[in-house]
């Protein structure tokens, strides 16, 4: 299934890309699958949503979708129907702090 | 060719590439790259200066190494998977307890003299990495770390960080560290074994203040012709070592005061150095609110305020450890950066100084490439 991907403005700088990114998600549908398939097309993105050796969120990345906070569910959650159906974005958000 | 020169800024939201020909008297910015993130070190290969390293980190998005190959034309994410070998272990923490070692960030990149592919990697929490494809994978050399102080390290106010990396340039086997807050380290094989070389600092603000690890060393620096010899600025006091660091003896001498963070050796001269006496480590600018380098002909012990071009008056900033550099050219150039986010610079080895910036962010790191 495809799925859409909207990332933060610094990530898209490392990726190269500008807007959202589609993924093609191959087995289950969820938060490790979508940043799975994110990190193997885009290998520069590695360690700077989640750790390299612990594989958990980096704590001030946030994962939103369908207008609710997912970043405190498990990763292995999948994801809702639409974004499964990519009428709604994965959204990874630089969270609100710092200068 | 022509010689010129290229100065590499780092600062808190971004690099900047300053160039000039010899004369160094027009000056043309290049940057942001990779704006908003910080860039504790911005450096480049002696062996091929076109090979550029940035240490690229943010508090969202963890620590990038960009890589250029065309002197900072463009860039490419390498490898940023900096993991610890073996037991993790633990140093002590603000409040004295065990914590374990935890990476941060990469403070400082030192590429091989010979090799622009071999590059150690200084990081916070203290430790020092090493690739040899260029950036691709890095691995720690553990000796350092596990030597057997780890436990007894703590972090300075800036954290605990491994900031110094100096290569031997006769016996590239031989390497220095310096570690906020547990002292410099030397190695004769490469980084495999590490010893700590701090006989001779005395830090009150420990228990003990002769203690063999526990100080706050600031920047060592050491001169190509005279590798044996060593300066140190430590939180408090200007040091040097005669014996690669056996031994350290004190030599601030006349400065006005002996806080600081840079030290810096100019290019041709191995016994005039350079440091930015900084009123003290809770008011972190300078005295009497005048920006003044200091010059010592004598190795340390009689210094010489620097003032013609710098302000001196009203002046308020701080010159970070990795903020300070020179060039190679005959008339040795000398260039600092403020945390008000000027670069100085001077041409006559700092008898006259000029902003060639002013206006970055603040400066964390400055390098200089000397050029054709």
């Amino acid at each position: 299934m495809i799925v859409r991907v909207a990332l933060p403005a610094h990530l898209r700088t490392i990726a190269r890309v500008s807007g959202e990114v589609e993924l093609e998600v191959a087995g289950g549908c969820t938060i490790a699958g979508v940043l799975d398939a994110l990190e193997a097309r885009f290998p520069a993105l590695r360690g700077t949503i989640r750790d390299h050796g612990t594989r958990e969120r980096r704590p001030f990345i946030r994962f939103f979708v369908c207008a609710e906070d997912w970043s405190h569910h498990a990763p292995d959650s999948e994801l809702p129907e639409p974004v499964r159906a990519g009428r709604e974005p994965f959204l990874v958000i630089g969270a609100i702090a710092g200068g | 060719m022509a010689k010129r020169v290229r100065v590499l800024v780092g600062t808190k939201k971004g690099a900047f590439l300053i160039d000039s020909d010899a004369q160094r008297r027009d000056w043309k910015i290049t940057g942001p790259l990779f704006g908003g993130w910080e860039i504790y070190h911005l450096t480049g290969s002696s062996a091929d200066p076109n090979r550029l390293y940035a240490s690229q980190s943010s508090g969202w998005f963890g620590q990038m190494i960009q890589r250029s190959d065309d002197g900072g034309e463009t860039w490419n994410p390498v490898g940023n998977e900096f993991s610890y070998l073996g037991a993790t272990g633990t140093h002590q923490w603000y409040d004295g307890k065990p914590h374990p070692w935890e990476f941060k960030r990469v403070w400082h990149l030192e590429p091989s003299h010979s090799d622009p592919d071999t590059v150690y990697a200084g990081v916070e929490d203290a430790a020092i990495f090493k690739t040899v494809d260029g950036g691709k994978s890095w691995a720690e050399l553990p000796g350092l770390r596990q030597h057997g102080s780890g436990d007894r390290w703590q972090p300075g106010a800036g954290g605990m960080c491994l900031h110094t990396i100096l290569i031997d340039p006769v016996d590239p086997q031989r390497l220095y560290v310096a570690i906020s807050a547990a002292g410099a380290f030397r190695s004769v094989d490469g980084g495999a074994t590490w010893t700590p070389i701090n006989q001779g600092l005395r830090s009150q603000y420990i228990p003990d203040p002769t203690a063999d690890v526990g100080h706050c060393v600031h920047r060592i620096a050491l001169h190509p012709s005279r590798p044996q010899t060593l300066f140190m600025q430590k939180h408090w006091d200007v040091m040097r070592s005669d014996n690669g660091g056996d031994t350290w003896r004190e030599v601030s001498g006349n400065l006005p005061t002996d806080f600081g963070f840079p030290i810096q050796i100019h290019a041709h001269e191995p016994e005039t150095i350079y440091v930015v006496p900084i009123l003290s480590d809770s008011l972190h600018y300078p005295p009497d609110g005048k920006l003044r380098v200091y010059r010592s002909r004598t190795g340390g012990e009689e210094w010489e305020a620097l003032t013609n071009g710098l302000p001196q008056q009203d002046c308020y900033v701080n010159i970070l450890r990795e903020a300070m550099a020179g060039d190679q050219l005959d008339a040795c150039g000398i260039y600092f950066g403020t945390t008000g986010g000027q670069v100085y610079a001077s041409a006559d080895a700092g008898d006259h100084w000029m902003a060639i910036a002013t206006n970055l962010p603040p400066v964390l790191s400055v390098e200089v490439q000397t050029l054709g």
